[in-house]
Parts: structure tokens; sequence; C-alpha cells
């Protein structure tokens, strides 16, 4: 108890030697990947596409590490701390379905079009004016999440290890720009698939250990169905406690609607930071696999966190008072870090701290690795100064590097400035994936849709978005800042939708011969990827649509154990 | 990360040593015995309290060092091939996926 006690005073790790050893060998390892990858780097695809070379299930496991960052290990297992296991929704309905059909419906399209980036997929597609208004809002979208991975580790760096805000931030931007400078994409992808195995290596003994304090998964179900959140924390559905929808069903329609597809196949089919990592596999058979091994980790990786969030939630005094309604100096964002204390021994403690570290970089890599692709393609290379030689074009990719990597460090203390951060990214969201969503989706099963369609539609989504969310903060709306970014997102897809149609009345479209490849009705089953498979992707386990509806019984296998 | 001018029929040593998988499989086995050592010698009451009686630090240095030890055979038993530049013509040019129209 008297270990208790002092756990209360200070939130600060008591990281060893041995623990400081631990992380500093991971980061040797981290810059020795981007020195042994710049050795392979001749040309400007090989720097910002991997020159399309990388085995499926590199590109799988960094398609997921890519999205868990630390946003999402501090957010999802304060979300299990504080709502149990209807916290998987954000894994199972709110990423599985819309991964596997990015691998079986869409990729074929993207890889297929041999678009660099998503943004000329756009200009492929509908037009350069499209091309260039989407490349300009991802830059500045991606310039402004990086901020927030930014400012989140120099949170935890300020919080675990002492390090001043105005120190850690500096570091670690010079981390990430010194592995992706110098390695490119290949070192950030490779470094993913790293980050990967040591995160799982910082989750899943914490989960063991506060498991084996609180007495088992046996003794967790019996302190929590007695504890303020009652049984209900232990089934996913109906979620009324994530949703905030007081109705059952309103609250299932909302998570499946809602959270299972606009927010969902809005982030995951045409995020850059996501879709980059398939688009630099080997071939298009390894594109399409990319989000289907990835979704196989996704579907488990809640195992491994929102338990943590809900052992901690009964295991740590200081969260049981929060749980309790009771006055206390943590919020449920110290989760993590308060586990780690509690159960790790020093040993563990520093393979712990070294996958938190990772994961912050993680998240950051993948913004500055896609910022810098789309910047130097879809704005430098096809739009300022095209025409000059593939040399100039890797030097342009190593410099805004660099300016993404300082901008960043600004954004970083701009997200410093908002008061809950999964607001400020939820918000982002709404306003960046969901209207590209709505025009790619539309455009990509209606054929007639115009080019002025596709930036028009994509503005207008834009617009409806924003406006939803100036509503919602000056209380016009009377919803929680979860529903408006829900209600954002919808507003988003559906004008987005409306416009684009409206607009293709009255403007030339492309033929359908311009089109081939690139819609549903003027592509050919082979493009579709229905057609026959080369030899080398033969089998069962390299089959998209076979793992595809494999990961999906899986999810609703874990959806039954859980219902 | 393999070589890309030279195309031997076998990979050499360092495109083995320097593949992704014996990256992960050198951290592992070194986290791995670190942590072995560490749980055999070191562990305290106060630390087997923390983990509700578990040794933590042996158990996880030892899966571990299994998986780091897997990645290593995994690397070794299936080398790294430098990519068949011919064979990647051929199927950008013939294969399925051949697109007609843009570039």
């Amino acid at each position: 108890m008297e270990l208790l006690a002092q756990a209360q005073a200070d939130l600060r790790l008591d990281a060893n030697a041995l623990d400081y050893f631990l992380v500093a060998f991971y980061f040797v390892l981290v810059l020795g990947i981007g020195l042994v990858a710049r050795r392979s780097i001749s040309s400007s695809l090989d720097f910002l596409l991997s020159g399309r070379s990388l085995p499926a299930w590199v590109t799988g496991l960094a398609f997921i590490s890519a999205n868990l960052g630390a946003i999402e290990l501090i957010g999802m297992t304060a979300n299990g701390a504080q709502y149990g296991i209807p916290t998987a929704h954000y894994y199972w309905i709110g990423a599985v379905p819309a991964m596997v059909f990015l691998g079986i419906v869409m990729m074929p399209f993207y890889y297929g079009s041999k678009a660099r980036s998503v943004p000329e997929f756009l200009a492929i597609r509908f037009n350069r004016t499209t091309q260039r208004v989407q490349a300009v809002v991802f830059a500045l979208a991606s310039l402004l999440i990086a901020g927030v991975n930014l400012y989140a580790l120099g949170l935890v760096l300020e919080a675990l290890l002492g390090w001043r805000q105005s120190v850690a931030i500096p570091v670690a931007a010079l981390v990430v720009l010194s592995y992706t400078f110098l390695g490119g994409l290949s070192a950030a992808i490779y470094n993913e698939v790293l980050q990967f195995f040591v995160i799982l290596a910082l989750l899943i003994p914490v989960t063991i250990a506060g498991l084996a304090r609180v007495g088992g998964y046996a003794g967790l179900v019996e302190k929590v169905t007695a504890g303020p959140g009652g049984p209900e924390q232990l089934s996913s559905w109906p979620g009324t406690s994530i949703t905030e929808i007081a109705n059952p069903f309103l609250s299932v329609f909302g998570i499946v609607f809602g959270l299972g597809f606009v927010l969902s196949f809005g982030y995951w089919t045409t995020n850059f930071a996501e879709v980059q990592r398939a688009l630099s596999a080997k071939n298009v058979n390894a594109g399409r696999m990319t989000p289907i091994i990835g979704a196989f980790p996704k579907t488990l990786v809640p195992l491994v966190i929102v338990i943590p969030g809900m052992v901690a939630a009964v295991l740590i005094p200081q969260l049981v008072t929060l749980k309790a309604g009771g006055a206390t100096d943590v919020t449920y964002n110290n989760t993590l870090s308060l586990l780690m204390k509690e159960v790790l021994p020093n040993g563990v403690l520093g393979v712990a701290i070294a996958g938190l570290l990772a994961a912050f970089m993680a998240g950051m890599a993948a913004n500055v690795s896609s910022f810098n692709t789309v910047f130097t393609y879809d704005i430098w290379q096809d739009w300022v100064r095209p025409g000059r030689e593939d040399h100039y074009y890797l030097k342009v990719g190593r410099a805004v590097t660099i300016g993404g990597c300082v901008v960043a460090i600004f954004t970083a203390y701009l997200a410093g400035s908002f008061s809950n951060l999964m607001d400020y990214i939820q918000a982002l969201a709404s306003f960046f994936n969901a209207p590209l969503f709505a025009i790619f989706i539309f455009g990509l099963f209606y054929k007639k849709m115009t080019g002025t369609a596709g930036w028009t539609g994509l503005l207008a989504g834009v617009a409806s978005a924003v406006l939803v969310d100036l509503l919602v903060r000056a209380d016009i709306i009377n919803v929680s800042s979860q529903a408006g970014s829900f209600l954002g997102a919808s507003a988003a897809f559906i004008v987005g939708v409306i416009v684009a149609f409206v607009v293709s009345q009255f403007t030339p479209g492309k033929t359908d011969e311009e089109l081939s490849g690139l819609t549903w009705a003027t592509s050919t089953r082979e493009q579709r990827g229905q057609g026959a498979v080369a030899a080398e992707d033969a089998g069962w386990y390299k089959n998209p649509v076979i793992m595809g509806t494999a990961v999906l019984i899986l999810t609703l296998v874990l959806y039954i154990i859980w219902w | 990360m393999s070589d890309r001018n030279k195309a031997p029929a076998k990979a050499p040593l360092s495109a083995i040593l320097f593949d992704l998988r014996s990256v992960i499989g050198l951290l592992f086995v070194v986290y791995g015995l670190v942590l072995t050592i560490l749980g055999l010698i070191g562990t305290s009451a106060e630390d087997l309290a923390k983990a509700g009686g578990l040794d933590l630090n042996l158990w996880t240095g030892l899966v571990m060092l299994v998986v780091g030890i897997g990645f290593y055979i995994w690397a070794f038993a299936k080398p790294p091939l430098p990519p068949d530049l011919d064979h990647v013509d051929h199927y950008e040019e013939g294969g399925p996926m051949h697109m007609g129209g843009h570039h």
C-alpha cells in the first residue's frame, strides 16, 4: 500500500539505467535502418514510394502500424478504462470492413492506375484541378496531424521521463526527421514494422501482468460488474455509452452507419498515409493483400489495448476514484502510463517505454512520409515545377521532409492550444476524409461524374463539415462533440455526392475509353482484380477474397464472444 | 534492402543480415537475452508482487528470445531475392494488369 501512496504523488516512471539502455538500443536500430535503406535509393520513386518493391507482410504490418500511433494507444486504453468492451467497435466494425473493402474492391483501381498518390489518382479519374485541391487539403491536414502526434509525444516524455516539452518536441521531430530523411519511405515503413512488434512487446506483458493482478479474466469480469460501469461495460452492443445516444436502436444505427460506414470507410480507403503503404507493395496482389493482412492484427489488438484499460480502471486507485465520480489529479488519458508504472518491473519497463516512443514516431513518420510524397509529386512536379529530371525531385523530396518536420514543430504548439486532443482529431477527420471518400466512391460507381464535379463536390463537402463543426461549437446544434463529428462527416458525404451529381449534369465528362480501368462500369474483370492470378500469387493465403472473408468471420466470432 | 545492381542466384549474407526480418530478430534477441538474465538473477519480491506473482522479465525475455530466433530462421530459410527486373517488366507489359491509356 505504501507503493500505491507513492504512485499517487508522482506519475513519473521509475526507469533505471538498464531501461534507458534498452530504449537507446532501439533508437540505434531505428537510425541504422535509415542508413541501410539509404543504400538502395536511386530515384525519387525509391525515396517516396519505396520503388514499389515491398512484400505484402511488410506493407500489411506497416499499414496497421501507421495507424497504431500514440494517440491510438493513449486514447483507446483511456476509452477501455472509461467505457470497457464497447471501445472495441473502433477496431471491429470501425475498421475491418473498410479495410477488406479497400483490399478487395478499391485497390485494383488504385494500383492499376499506376498513380503514385491519391491526388494523382484523382487527376487521372477527374482532372488537374481536383488533384490540386486535394493535394493542398491533404498537405495541410498531414502537417496538422503530425503536429498532434508530436505534441502528444511531448506530453508523454514530460510525464514519464521528466523532459520539458520545449526540449522533447524538437528532439522527437529530429529523430523522425533523421530516419525519413536518410531512408525515405522504405525506412519509414521498415521502422513501422519494427514498431509494430515493439508495441506488442509493450502491450502483451502489461495485459498479462494486469490480469494476473486482478485474478485473471474472471476476476476482471467480477470487479467490472460490481463497479460503477456495471455489466454493460462487458458487452459490445448497443454501446450507448460510447455513442452518447440513449436510444439503443439509434445507438446501434449510429455505430453501424456513422462509425462503420462514413468515418471508417472515409479514413481507411482514402487516407493517403494508409493507402501509400499498399501502393508501395511489389505487385497488385500484394497491394490488395496489404490492408487485409493488416486487418488480422487489427481485430486482435483490442484484446491487449481495451482489456488493460479495463484492468487499470479496477486496479489503480486514482482511476477507481475517477470512475466513481470522485476528485483526483489524474485523467483517463493517464491510464496506460499508470498501469505500466503499477505492474511492470524494471527491464520490461524499458521495453515498454521504447514501445511507447515507437508508437509516437510511427504516427508522425506516416504523416511526414505521405506529406512529402504528395508535396513532391502533386504540388511540385505536376504543378509548380514540371519537367525536371528525376534527380531534382529526389532532392525536393528530401528538402520537403526537413520542411515538414519543422512545420510540425509549430503545429504541435497549435495542437497544444486545444483543450481536448481527441475532439481536434475527430474534427479534422470529418473535414478531410469524409468529403474525399464521397467523391471517390461516387466517381468509382458513377461513370458520368465529371472533372468539375470532382473538385466542386470535394470543396462543398469540406465546407459543409466545417459549417457543422462551427454550429456544434456555437451550440446551435446541441449534440456531444463525438456525435458532432459523426454529423459533420455524414453531412460532408451527402453534400459532396449531391453537388457532384448536380454538377455532372451540366459539365462535360470523360469517354469510356479515357475511363478504362478507372470506374466499375468501364473496367474489365481483369482490371477489377477478378481475372486469372499470376503463378507467384497462387494459393489461398495470397487470395484477397478468401483472406478478406476469413478476417470478417474472425471479427464476427469476436463480436459473438463479447456480444 | 538488397543490392539491385547485382543479381546473384543466392542472396549474399549481407542481404540476409540487413533484411528487415534479421533487424527485428536482432532487437528481440538482445531484448530477450537482457530480460531473461535479469529475470533469472535480479527479480526482487517487489517485482514479483507488481506482476501478480509472475516473473515478468523472465517470461517476456524467453518469449522475445524465441520470436527473435524465429525471425532469424525465417530470414535464412527464405532469403530476400533481389527484384528480378526482367520479370517485373514482363509483368507490366504483358501481365494481366496491363492498363492502356495513361502513362
